[in-house]
Parts: structure tokens; C-alpha cells; sequence
């Protein structure tokens, strides 16, 4: 049994109160990233329509170069499997496993932000040069604001499960399942980005 | 995993402030956030109004005499922010939402209290971001739509500003959205199924979906036009090899659908009201239910018929016309419904019935202007013209302030435990019944003649009927002081209403009024038939 809120003086003051019931943050959560989903969606179709609409001239064409990008493709995806590793570590109890496979997710996470930025200064092309760069920095920057804050989600939830002998426990999955759909989520919007953007 | 989650954390009386000051607190009660978000909703349509009748003052002769053409433009501008963002859409959805829902599904509070607080209180700030935007320098000024290249050419800072507040709101909306979904789904009472829930559950189902899938779109592309203003990008600026038609399109996804989201729980509302006040239950129940997820799946594929004119191929225009036509089936289902509610009833002519039956009025015309505007010849003819704005009013003056007046009538005795003055409620509603249709139906005129929107100056052949329109504001703007005076005085002193004054069924008038904190003492009722008015008369035979 958890609360929303630990304060233990409220719990006790409701106790009568209380209802039992299932819960559906997870079911909010995923309302959530549907709308966030969307969000991205109105960006590729602004992105297909501008492609499709208006070509650029020829000089203003820019070949991506494929290794970073697809280096950060493996990044996302392994780090997508190292939390899993954490979730089922938890599963069973093993808090610090859990601990170690939560930061070495983030740090794959940080690897990740730390080569975007490194394309992002060898790129030939600036935010406001042409239409296709500028469509390029917000769709690849909307997507590292996801993948920084998701960073930022798992060291918080890494480093809660240190202090107070790990308030992240088999019994109280739900913030590490939460954040780990998050994960998947923005994982799989990165896939989607990299073939619309790079390889097509 | 279960988890106990107690809705009414600080509901409890000993957390709460009492009496009055508690609507004024950072409370987590449903019932409370919902009275917040009808309240702040309601000075921000004082607002929006004056704006009105000041765009109204100016139009009432051929130059632009009362103000200058851009402060004309900024007017209009926050007039159609503000009625839309803080004054429907919150209304519609936020206030009668957050007290009702709970209630249908037979809960204590929403599935998440938290999100409801955050949702309602980014409100208040970000419209007064809004109205503060008036003030700095360079007011945005390109219309509600903010239609590039417009909104990226004139001075910018208030545009921003505009950007910005709108931003939040459509936050607020979606949170909003995620919490009526969380609770219409899963937090039903045990043994009530989906479809013995009141309409107003379904419709605000519907009303969120749209919420959630739209939306976002619409926050996407305003952070790409910010982009645009801040950073001279070229997104929708032709100049730099950008594309207007593409904001059209993305702006038009969230903006056709925000139609449905003002009016569908509009909808929802009538359904309630009107069985009770008529003694017949909802006719064709199953139907109302597949016509409301038919407009829902519908909206979401219908908003290029606002781009008829801007270079729109023509297989698009044909696919357009023929889904935004088909969108008057569900329509003309639920209007055909309403109609068959009321045949053979016992009506009673009170003020919550009269809104009621003006919104029908209302909005069967703004319906039928609505299919006209869909046949692309007709479109193209009258696009940009009072016609548009004559419908638009049609549909979201005459059909969703008028539920909103109506469900103020029908809620009052229940949120207050007071009755509304009935005199004053009938002077309310005629007043604004006639005010409304001397200032919108004479714009069908002036837009089938030719009379562009968004000008402060026009051809004086059309100064007569625009002086009508004019009179007819005025009167608009006259109808809220009895309104006013109505509710201050019921709050006051008004008769006691009882718990149940309609001797209605659905399960809000099972207690208390006004309710308890926690909505029920004890189990939640089940109420298996929440319109099974018929049923009632025959067993009292």
C-alpha cells in the first residue's frame, strides 16, 4: 500500500476517507504521451509538407552525415534495454543492481545529448540558413529536450532509490515504470525521426 | 497494484478554510475548482464583452471614428482570445465538467485532484498575460487565428505575449482532458456500466479525446511560429522560403476540432436539462452516445474547410466539403433527439428551459448557415465576410454561452442551496434572446452583400444594418445586469431550494445541496436509469 503523499500526519487524519481503488496514473500517463505524441506528429507533417511543398534550391541541399546519428539510433536503443534490466532488477529486489543498470541508462542518455551537440557544431548548416535547417533543429531539439528531461527523470528516481534505503522498492514500481515508458516513448520517437530525417 | 488514493487530502474540513474564503484557496475539491474556473471564466467574458461592444461602438458608422484602425485590430484580437481561451473552453469544459463529472461516475473527486488544481489555477495568470499584452507595446493585432504573415510582421512583443498565454492555456486544457478521460474510464463506481452514464459523461469523453489529439498541434505550432518572431527562422515566412498554407493547416487541426471541444459539452449539457424540465427521458439515448464519437471522429478530419480559398487542390476541397456535410448527421440526429425529448413532455417555462430552447433555435440556424459554408462555391463567395462571423456567433454565442446561461439556472439551487430569481431569469433571457438575434442575424446581410470582417471602416450603404447589429449589442451587454443582479441578490437572500428542487434523477440531486465535501455521506448512490422520467410518473399513477 502507497500514497500519493508520504506525509504520514494527512494518512492518518483521512484514514476514513480513503478509497481503494486501481491505479491510473499509468493510464494518464499514456493519455499524456499520446498528446505528446501528437505534438511531434504536427512536427513531422509540417516537416513531409515543406519536403514535398517546397523544395529547395539546389545549392541549399545539405547531405546529413549518417555515423552520429546512427551511433545515437544504438545509444537509445541499448539504453531502452538497460532499463528494462533495472526494472527487473527491482523486480526481484536487487536494489543497487537496479541503481547501477538506472545510471548507466542516464549515462547513456548524457552520451547521447553529448553527440547531438557535438552534430550540432560540425553541421554545415545554422538554425535560421533555410527552411530545412531550421525544420531540422526544432524537430532534433524538441526531441533532446525529451531526452534531457527523461536524463533527468532517471537521476532522480536513481537517486532516490539511495537515500532512505530506497524508496523505490518491488512494492512502489511506479515511478521507475513510468519514467521507463516515458523512455520507450521517446525512443521510439527518435526511430521514427531518424528514418524520416536522415534516410529518407 | 492497488493503491489508496484519498481525493479529498485537504477537502477535509479540518484542512479546509471555511465558508466563503475556501474559493479562494488552492483547493483540491472538485466542486470548488469548478466554481473557480465558472467565476474566472466569467470576468473574462465581462471582459471579452466590453471589448465587443466597443468593436460594436466603432462599427456602428462607416469610418473609423472611435478608435485607431490598429487598436481596432488589437480589440478584436483579445476579443476572440479571450471568449474562446478563458471564457468557453474553460466554462464548457473546466467549470460544469469538474462539478458534474464526479458526480456521474459516482466518485468523490476527479482521478487526479492534483492536475485538476494545476490545470485550473494556470488560468487566471496566463489571461492576464493576455490582457496585459494589450498594454506593451505593439499589441499582437493579427486575429485569434494569428495567421502568418500577419502575426510575424507587425510589432511583436505583445504578440509573444499572446503566444505565450495561449500556450498555458492549452495546457491547462490538456490536463484538463487527461483527467475527465482517467475519470470517465476508470473511475466509475462499481456496477455502473459506460452506457447508463449521463450524456454529459459522453460528451465531455468526447470533448477530451478531441482535447488530447488536438491540441498539442496547435502548442507545436505556435512554438514554431514563436520561433518565426524570436528567432527569424523561416518556418511560415514566405520571404525566407516558408510556407503559410502549412500554419493553416496545422493551426485548423486543433482549431476545427476546438468548434466540437465548446460545443459538444454543450451538448452534453442540454441533454441533462432538458428531460428534467420536460418530465420525458432522453429520447434515443444509444444514439446520442454514437452521434456525439461520430462528430468526435468526424471534427478530427473536417478543418481544411476553413482554407477553401487559399490554394486548396481540388480533390482536397471535394474530400472536404463532403466530410464537413456529413458532419450535420450526428448533428441532426441529437438536435432531432432534443425535439423528440420535448414532444408530449410536460414542459415547465422556467429560465434553465427557455435557455435551453434558445439554444435550439440558435443552433439549428448556425447549423444550417454551417452545411451552407461547406459547398465551396457558396464558401468562396462569402469567405472573409460578416456571413462567417454571423455563423460563427450563431454557433458559439447562440448555442454555447446560452447552455452556459441555462446550466447556471439549472446548477444554481444545487452549488448554492438558493433559488435563482425566475422573473429576473425570463427579463435575462429575453433580453438576450432578442439582443442576440438583432446583432447576429442582420451580419448574414451584411456578409452575403459583401461586408469584409476584420475592418474598422466599411462601405456607408451598409451603415443601417450595421447600426441594428449595433443596437443589438447593446443590448447583449444589457442583459447581464439583470443576470447580475439575479445572483447576488439569490446568493444573498434567495428562497431555500432543497436538496432537489427539480425532482430530477441524475445522481448530483441525491445530495445534499450544497454538497458536502466529500459529495456523499456514505456509498455513492447507483442510479441505473438517470432518465427514467417516464417511469417515475407511472409508478406515482
Amino acid at each position: 500500500m502507497t500514497t500519493l503523499d508520504s506525509s504520514k500526519e494527512i494518512q492518518k487524519n483521512n484514514s476514513e476517507v480513503n478509497e481503494t481503488h486501481e491505479d491510473f496514473r499509468m493510464f494518464g500517463l499514456i493519455t499524456f504521451l499520446i498528446a505528446d505524441g501528437m505534438t511531434f506528429a504536427g512536427f513531422f507533417a509540417a516537416y513531409l509538407t515543406y519536403k514535398a511543398v517546397n523544395p529547395l534550391p539546389d545549392g541549399a541541399i545539405y547531405e546529413l552525415e549518417l555515423p552520429i546519428p546512427t551511433l545515437n539510433t544504438i545509444l537509445l536503443l541499448v539504453s531502452s534495454a538497460t532499463f528494462h534490466k533495472a526494472g527487473k532488477a527491482l523486480l526481484k529486489d536487487k536494489n543497487s543492481d537496479s541503481q547501477k543498470w538506472l545510471f548507466f541508462t542516464a549515462f547513456l542518455g548524457i552520451i547521447f545529448l553529448i553527440c547531438q551537440l557535438f552534430e550540432y557544431f560540425h553541421l554545415p548548416f545554422g538554425l535560421t540558413d533555410n527552411l530545412f535547417a531550421s525544420t531540422f533543429y526544432a524537430l532534433t531539439g524538441f526531441h533532446g529536450l525529451h531526452v534531457t528531461l527523461g536524463t533527468l527523470m532517471i537521476l532522480i528516481i536513481g537517486w532516490q532509490s539511495r537515500i532512505n534505503g530506497g524508496r523505490l522498492t518491488s512494492q512502489n514500481m511506479f515511478p521507475l515504470e513510468a519514467v521507463e515508458l516515458y523512455w520507450h516513448f521517446v525512443d521510439g520517437i527518435w526511430v521514427v525521426l531518424f528514418i524520416i530525417l536522415y534516410l529518407l | 497494484m492497488t493503491i489508496s488514493i484519498d481525493p479529498q487530502k485537504t477537502n477535509n474540513e479540518s484542512l479546509q478554510p471555511k465558508g466563503w474564503l475556501r474559493y479562494f484557496s488552492f483547493s483540491l475539491d472538485h466542486k470548488v475548482i469548478g466554481i473557480q474556473y465558472l467565476v474566472c471564466g466569467f470576468l473574462f467574458y465581462l471582459i471579452g464583452g466590453t471589448l465587443a461592444s466597443a468593436i460594436r461602438i466603432e462599427l456602428a458608422s462607416p469610418m473609423s471614428d472611435f478608435m485607431p484602425r490598429d487598436v481596432y485590430n488589437q480589440v478584436l484580437t483579445l476579443h476572440g482570445t479571450i471568449m474562446i481561451f478563458l471564457w468557453i473552453v474553460p466554462v464548457v469544459n473546466g467549470a460544469f465538467g469538474n462539478y458534474l463529472i464526479p458526480f456521474y461516475v459516482g466518485a468523490r473527486d476527479m482521478a487526479f485532484p492534483r492536475l485538476n488544481a494545476v490545470a485550473f489555477w494556470l488560468i487566471p495568470p496566463s489571461g492576464l498575460m493576455l490582457v496585459a499584452s494589450y498594454f506593451v507595446e505593439g499589441a499582437a493585432q493579427a486575429g485569434w487565428t494569428a495567421y502568418p504573415p500577419l502575426s510575424i510582421t507587425t510589432p511583436q512583443s505583445g504578440q509573444i505575449i499572446w503566444i505565450l498565454s495561449v500556450l498555458l492555456l492549452g495546457g491547462s486544457s490538456i490536463f484538463g482532458g487527461i483527467n475527465f478521460i482517467a475519470t470517465i474510464i476508470k473511475l466509475r463506481r462499481p456496477g455502473l456500466k459506460l452506457m447508463q452514464l449521463p450524456m454529459y459523461c459522453w460528451a465531455m469523453l468526447g470533448t477530451s479525446l478531441l482535447v488530447v489529439l488536438s491540441t498539442p498541434v496547435l502548442a507545436g505550432t505556435l512554438i514554431l511560429l514563436s520561433f518565426d518572431i524570436i528567432a527569424n527562422t523561416g518556418f511560415f515566412n514566405p520571404v525566407l522560403g516558408g510556407n503559410v498554407v502549412v500554419y493553416q493547416h496545422l493551426f485548423w487541426f486543433y482549431s476545427h476540432p476546438a468548434v466540437y471541444i465548446m460545443v459538444l459539452p454543450a451538448f452534453g449539457l442540454v441533454s441533462e436539462i432538458l428531460p428534467v424540465h420536460a418530465r420525458k427521458p432522453l429520447f434515443g439515448y444509444t444514439t446520442m452516445v454514437f452521434s456525439i464519437m461520430g462528430i468526435v471522429v468526424l471534427g478530427l478530419v473536417v478543418w481544411a474547410h476553413h482554407m477553401f480559398t487559399s490554394g486548396t487542390p481540388p480533390w482536397m476541397r471535394l474530400f472536404f466539403t463532403i466530410a464537413t456535410a456529413f458532419i450535420a448527421v450526428p448533428t441532426g440526429i441529437k438536435f432531432f433527439n432534443w425535439v423528440a425529448t420535448l414532444w408530449g413532455g410536460k414542459i415547465s417555462i422556467n429560465s434553465a428551459m427557455l435557455f435551453s430552447c434558445g439554444f435550439i433555435v440558435n443552433f439549428v440556424f448556425g447549423g444550417i448557415t454551417g452545411v451552407a459554408l461547406a459547398q465551396v462555391p457558396f464558401d468562396i463567395h462569402v469567405h472573409d465576410t460578416y456571413f462567417v462571423v454571423a455563423h460563427f456567433h450563431y454557433i458559439v454565442y447562440g448555442g454555447t454561452v446560452f447552455i452556459i446561461f441555462s446550466s447556471i439556472y439549472h446548477w444554481f439551487p444545487k452549488v448554492t442551496g438558493k433559488m435563482l430569481n425566475e422573473k429576473l431569469g425570463i427579463l435575462h433571457f429575453i433580453i438576450t434572446f432578442i439582443g442576440f438575434n438583432l446583432c447576429f442575424a442582420p451580419q448574414h446581410w451584411l456578409g452575403l452583400n459583401g461586408m469584409p470582417r476584420r475592418v474598422a471602416e466599411y462601405d456607408p450603404q451598409f451603415q443601417f444594418v450595421n447600426q441594428i447589429s449595433s443596437l443589438g449589442a447593446l443590448l447583449m451587454a444589457i442583459s447581464t445586469i439583470p443576470f447580475l443582479i439575479n445572483v447576488f441578490l439569490s446568493v444573498k437572500n434567495g428562497k431555500n431550494a432543497g436538496d432537489n428542487p427539480w425532482n430530477a434523477l441524475t445522481p448530483e440531486w441525491l445530495t445534499s445541496s450544497p454538497p458536502p465535501v466529500e459529495n456523499w455521506e456514505g456509498e455513492a448512490p447507483l442510479v441505473e436509469e438517470p432518465y427514467g422520467y417516464g417511469k417515475e410518473i407511472s409508478e406515482q399513477k
